[in-house]
């Protein structure tokens, strides 16, 4: 028996998981009885992607990284029908894996995300079905506050706490919402979850409906994700029909049922009390709490809102125990943590460690260093919400407190890996203009705060910053802090004061000396052409709207400095690579 | 495109419709209802608003501050070929920004506008999700990754040059 497994989340889709799906469903022929063609979710190396598994007799496992439809066939041929791996196209999958521990993906990219059978061979569904008929609401909550499981969403409230003040609310109706609302760019973890294993995060609900006696949950999900949105709809569809959602669940009287809301796009709605106004299709502005949503949610009903990645680790501590949970992890940071590492990252994917590892374990350990051999400069977490840490506080242990002392925070789960070709000022301008496009406006010092914040950082790119522009961001940045009504506005300034805390000679050399030292602000760069690289194509000559390109044909061209804009165009046009920063 | 003529006409889109006459009444239901009219006309056109507010009892002037609240929904027709360019941070690092640069330069529009031929419109995107790619474009469901400003200028040529588009 062989089951060849193709990797089929939204990367490997993206990089041409289909095509290889669909060649290896064309040369599987007759003679190849025996084999069975699976998708999977992701598996996490996204920097190997499109990945094939083949697994032999159930347990010989062999992945192949790289797959196109071209190699297919000699896989084929080779492997499946010669018994002969191909040892060049294949991945140490141990090796990559090393110093990880899977508890939330323990299932991604080992199962068929659609098939609840497949779920339930590995174990799943027996968390719930223990919770509902042999332990009371309070027992579960206990256990989930006993494995000091905290919100993996960013903020880490605990989640034992959560539950019991919405177990605690009387009212006649509750609900159970799970975020699945990822909008950080550059964080993909629940993503992959909902992709991979689906049903881990139902069952996660349905646990925590039982614990608080809500009998309604919601997936408030990214519309930007279909493929999510569609495996989940199928998971929701097959666990109802086999009773593992619905009414009277293991003939235990408790009844729950799941419905998706796909989310139309506002970064805010990652907020609980916004999310629930756009649940209840308003604008989705946040309010003033108390009341918070254990009290007063949905409807104006208690609802315990958490997060993909919290849920998901929900069925793993019952069936493993609180205690085998907290023997992971640091003092206040019990578990596992799962990051999507990426930026100049050599190995870059869906990567989940225990708490207490150290970021320079992940970024050269797991990650192998930077893709360009450049030294690693700074580690961005936590998005929008987070800040950049230093190279220098690499032995920094991912712990909510730890990361937090840094001036970043935990956040869901983003984690850019930058080079000393990443500027810290544009990083921050990035990062402004992102929050300053999402902030709703509620607020005046998160809408117009962030507005001034961003003209600021827009002017010192320019190269007209102004001597006094460090001091005004700063101030600035604790204002909007200090004034903000929810978590948006109130983190927005981190990636401003975490950079100016750290990298505050980039500031000074933007203002001061008019210089990038990264060299990517382009008004503070100067261009020339690299003789050895021209090869007086001309290309460059009607593109620069200065004038300031001369040269004749095949012959090296020159930039006449005096003239040069610095718009960057020469640099889209060029095709041999000559154009340069200096 | 012939739903939009119909439209025109008065008709209402049988899945929206249904969902107007069904749901229209329950709370809740502004959002989806909403959605449900972009998947059918491919934005949300101005009959549609009128329509949803008369189903919901919503005024259409609070319809329309949801509208524009959400970046998913639009209030013209997309081009043929919907461009997304990628500008989550690990993008913006791998120089999305060139990116988005070349696009303008080539299209001749802005983000969030559409060829004067119809054929293209280009969106910025937070985040695709493909960070490993970085940087991405996709144009329409087919993800295009590390991509440098001459690479992205070649994919264009080949859209521009396929058989049978009504330009």
């Amino acid at each position: 028996m062989q089951a060849v497994m193709v990797g089929l989340g939204s990367c490997g889709i993206a990089t041409g998981g289909l095509a290889v799906q669909q060649r290896f469903r064309e040369l599987l022929g007759p003679e190849d009885e025996g084999v069975t063609l699976k998708e999977t979710g992701c598996i996490g190396l996204c920097h190997r992607e499109v990945l094939v598994e083949i697994v032999e007799d159930g347990r010989r496992r062999t992945l192949y990284g790289e797959v196109t439809p071209d190699r297919v066939e000699r896989i084929v041929a080779d492997h499946l029908r010669g018994g002969r791996a191909v040892e060049d196209w294949v991945v140490d999958r141990e090796g990559l894996l090393a110093g990880q521990k899977r508890i939330v993906l323990r299932n991604c990219g080992e199962i068929a995300p659609s098939s609840i059978e497949e779920y339930r061979a590995r174990g799943g569904y027996l968390a719930l079905s223990q919770a509902v008929t042999a332990m009371t609401p309070g027992e579960v909550i206990e256990t989930v506050a006993d494995s000091g499981l905290r919100g993996r969403g960013g903020a880490g409230f605990p989640t034992g706490t959560k539950w019991r003040l919405a177990r605690a609310a009387q009212a006649g109706r509750k609900f159970v919402i799970c975020n699945a609302d990822e909008g950080d760019p550059g964080a993909f973890m629940d993503r992959s979850v909902l992709e991979g294993d689906p049903h881990s995060v139902l069952e996660g609900m349905a646990i925590a409906g039982y614990a608080i006696g809500a009998g309604e949950g919601i997936v408030y999900v990214r519309a930007e994700y279909p493929l999510a949105i569609r495996r989940l709809r199928e998971a929701v569809a097959s666990a109802r029909e086999r009773g593992l959602l619905g009414p009277d669940l293991f003939g235990s009287g408790f009844s729950f049922s799941v419905r998706l809301k796909e989310g139309a796009g506002a970064f805010v709605c990652g907020e609980e009390t916004a999310l629930i106004a756009s649940i209840e299709g308003r604008r989705g502005m946040p309010r003033v709490r108390p009341p918070f949503p254990t009290e007063a949610g949905l409807w104006g009903f208690p609802t315990c809102i958490n997060n993909v990645e919290t849920f998901a680790n929900v069925p793993w501590i019952l069936t493993h125990g609180a205690g085998a949970f907290r023997s992971c992890g640091t003092g206040n940071s019990k578990g596992t943590k799962v990051f999507a590492l990426a930026g100049k990252i050599r190995r870059g994917g869906l990567v989940e460690v225990p708490m207490g590892t150290t970021i320079d374990e992940i970024v050269y350990g797991i990650g192998g260093g930077t893709v360009s051999g450049r030294p690693f400069k700074a580690v961005q977490m936590g998005g929008p919400s987070g800040g950049c840490i230093p190279a220098s506080l690499g032995g920094t242990p991912i712990d909510y407190e730890q990361i937090t002392s840094t001036g970043a925070i935990m956040g869901s789960g983003g984690m850019v890996v930058m080079d000393d070709s990443t500027c810290m000022v544009d990083v921050a301008r990035f990062f402004l203009h992102f929050t300053q496009s999402e902030s709703c406006g509620k607020c005046t010092f998160c809408r117009i705060g962030t507005k001034r914040m961003l003209e600021i950082l827009e002017r010192i790119c320019a190269g007209d910053g102004k001597p006094d522009d460090v001091k005004t961001l700063a101030e600035l940045g604790e204002q909007i802090r200090a004034s903000s009504l929810c978590g948006l506005g109130q983190t927005a300034p981190n990636p401003v004061l975490t950079t100016l805390r750290y990298f505050h000679d980039e500031y000074e050399a933007h203002i001061r000396d008019g210089k990038c030292p990264a060299k990517v602000c382009l008004a503070l760069v100067e261009f020339g052409i690299d003789p050895d690289k021209c090869t007086g194509c001309g290309l460059c000559v009607p593109a620069c709207d200065a004038g300031a390109i001369s040269g004749r044909s095949k012959e090296v061209h020159r930039i006449d400095v005096s003239r040069c804009v610095r718009c960057g165009k020469c640099l889209t046009v060029c095709r041999s690579d000559a154009v340069r920063k200096g | 495109m012939s739903t939009n003529a119909e439209h025109a006409k008065g008709a209402v889109m049988p899945a929206f419709g249904r969902m107007l006459w069904r749901h229209g009444g329950e709370p809740g239901m502004l959002i989806p209802l909403l959605q449900a009219a972009q998947d059918s006309y491919g934005y949300i056109p101005p009959l549609a608003i009128e329509q949803i507010a008369m189903a919901t009892g919503i005024p259409a002037s609070e319809v329309y501050g949801v509208i524009t609240f959400y970046r998913q929904f639009r209030l013209r027709p997309l081009g043929q070929y919907v461009i997304r360019v990628c500008k989550g941070t690990a993008c913006h690092v791998q120089g999305a920004e060139m990116i988005g640069r070349t696009l303008e330069e080539e299209l001749g529009i802005r983000q969030g506008e559409t060829s004067e031929d119809g054929l293209f419109t280009y969106l910025e995107v937070a985040c695709l999700g493909c960070c490993s790619l970085a940087p991405v474009v996709m144009i329409g469901e087919q993800a295009y990754g590390r991509l440098t400003p001459q690479g992205l200028r070649s994919v264009l040529r080949r859209f521009r040059r396929k058989p049978g588009r009504s330009a």
